[in-house]
């Protein structure tokens, strides 16, 4: 698969002297997901502004499908939707009227049929007629989300979609992702919610203090930085590890019921054997095993 | 040039106006009637004609000049100020378009409302008063090149305010002094020499005395000056937004 976005050496100082960000590169093939992590103020927005051509970058270069964004930024911004993080609507302005602007705006020919489709797609279409200032806050979002889609991006950009979203829209926006996914669309999108980056995102990148600290395969970050926990609940509690298990790395718990066990998937693989043989030549009776993989929110605080 | 997306901005800028049309169109024909009805009936009726024209007559050109030029500033200030203070601007900012196709989109819109206003009152006036406009072309040339031009004003206004009362301010401080003091309600020749001179300093005095030389053949000064001045201010307003959207100033950082 070509590379539907491509960064390089991307940096953006402001004039107050402030560093938003720092060297940073970075590609995105075809079709990809890639969720941007990173606490308040670490430059995700900066980097999404950069590439859309709402902030003039200081160095470097960037591509979307190809085409420059400084000299063909024609071609390269008409590949582009972007969501921003703020909910930006005119209130008095209505549903349909506002998606038609935006798909005017970026050039192409009017077509209500499609606008029907994204606005269905979004539950949107009963509220077509409906003014912006009359819609609920997550409905706000949608309307965004609609406007991003109305011009049919090859490349989307969502900037903290779950931002003061429910549960249920948050769920249905996954389902529109995967749906753009499907469609051959790049969706790269900043959060807060690592939950959100693991559902689905392809690979993840964090961004600390305008730099790209990290950037890897989900799968392969959870895999690789992610350590296992294996709790082994006893029938009876004990007041100490026995001492003939203390060269595990055992942590009890605090009502002597269970124990924890810390081990790295890349680790030798019949410690878990030994353990367990050992628990039982100490007479230790065991009724309930349970293993949990650290997930990113964990990987990820470990990081910064 | 990228038509849809100039007639995209056009039509959504259009819309606002024909929201709110009564607003627009009853509030200029109200402060028409009562400059004619003040200026017109209560005091002209004391004033001589002023330079072979009923001074009612008279009027009619600086009142368009007046009402055209602080609508076309406000709405294209408002017009471009509003997306950037509720934050809808970033769309047109990362859409496939250039400086040009942004500004004949949302100037066209504004000037398009001001030329509205101008006819109108203009329209209004004649149930005051038998006007013939000697030089029909040119009358029209001028007032749309006054809309066009202090659009582009508006336009750099809107993005120059960085809050409403900035908005507000400069119309209030700068355009309508320059307009009442740019010979709508007199005859440049009316004033004390040393005001005269002073007079020619502000631009405003040409584009008045060009469009009322289209409707009475009699100007301050020369027809040709008049044009000259217009073409020179709209090419001013140009440039400093070619400049603004070059350096990217209050609008992208």
């Amino acid at each position: 698969m070509t590379d539907m976005l491509s960064i390089t050496g991307l940096s953006k100082r402001y004039n107050d002297g402030q560093v938003a960000l720092e060297n940073v590169s970075l590609d995105v093939k075809e079709g990809e997901i890639l969720a941007l992590l990173g606490p308040n103020g670490a430059g995700k927005t900066t980097l999404i502004s950069a590439v859309c051509g709402l902030v003039v970058p200081s160095e470097g270069h960037i591509k979307v499908g190809g085409f420059d964004t400084k000299s063909n930024y024609r071609s390269a911004r008409s590949l582009i939707g972007l969501v921003p993080q703020e909910i930006s609507l005119e209130p008095f302005e209505k549903v349909i009227n506002t998606v038609r602007f935006s798909r005017g705006l970026f050039g192409k020919n009017p077509n209500d049929n499609y606008l029907e489709i994204v606005l269905r797609q979004l539950s949107l279409w009963d509220k077509k007629n409906s003014k912006i200032m009359q819609l609920s806050g997550g409905m706000k979002r949608r309307v965004l989300i609609a406007k991003a889609l109305a011009h049919e991006p090859r490349v989307l950009f969502l900037d903290e979609p779950s931002a003061g979203v429910d549960v249920e829209l948050r769920r249905e926006m996954w389902k529109l992702v995967s749906e753009l996914k499907s469609q051959g669309v790049t969706i790269i999108l900043t959060t807060h919610y690592i939950e959100e980056a693991e559902a689905i995102a392809d690979r993840v990148g964090v961004i600390s203090k305008g730099k790209l600290i990290l950037l890897e395969e989900k799968k392969a970050l959870i895999k690789r930085m992610g350590q296992k926990k294996l709790e082994i609940s006893l029938h009876s509690p004990i007041a100490a590890i026995p001492a003939q298990l203390q060269h595990f790395q055992l942590f009890l718990s605090d009502d002597g019921m269970s124990i924890n066990y810390m081990y790295d998937t890349k680790g030798s693989t019949n410690e878990i054997t030994k353990l367990l043989n050992e628990i039982s030549n100490a007479d230790l009776q065991i009724s309930d095993l349970q293993t949990s993989q650290s997930s990113l929110e964990e990987i990820f605080v470990s990081l910064i | 040039m990228n038509f849809r997306s100039i007639q995209a901005i056009y039509v959504f800028e259009m819309t606002r106006f024909f929201r709110t049309l009564l607003q627009s169109f009853v509030s200029p024909v109200i402060s028409t009637c009562l400059y004619f009805v003040v200026f017109g009936a209560a005091i002209g009726g004391r004033i001589d004609a002023v330079e072979g024209v009923n001074y009612i007559a008279f009027i009619v050109p600086g009142l368009i000049m007046l009402s055209v030029m602080t609508q076309a500033v406000s709405n294209a200030s408002f017009g471009i100020y509003f997306p950037k203070f509720i934050g809808t601007i970033y769309e047109v900012l990362s859409a496939p378009i250039n400086f040009l196709e942004i500004v004949v989109g949302y100037v066209g819109a504004a000037a398009s409302k001001a030329l509205f206003i101008g006819l109108v009152i203009l329209a209004t006036s004649l149930f005051f008063v038998d006007i013939e406009i000697i030089h029909p072309i040119i009358m029209i040339l001028f007032l749309v090149f006054t809309c066009i031009s202090f659009s582009l004003l508006g336009f750099i206004l809107g993005v120059w305010a960085n809050n409403f009362e900035q908005l507000q301010l400069v119309p209030l401080l700068i355009i309508t002094p320059l307009v009442f003091l740019g010979g709508s309600f007199y005859s440049i020749s009316m004033l004390p020499k040393f005001w005269q001179v002073v007079s020619l300093f502000n631009p405003v005095v040409y584009l008045i005395s060009g469009f009322r030389w289209a409707f009475y053949d009699h100007s301050d000064v020369s027809i040709f000056t008049s044009l000259l001045a217009i073409i020179l201010f709209t090419g001013f307003c140009i440039f400093i937004i070619f400049i603004i959207f070059k350096t990217g100033w209050r609008l992208r950082p």
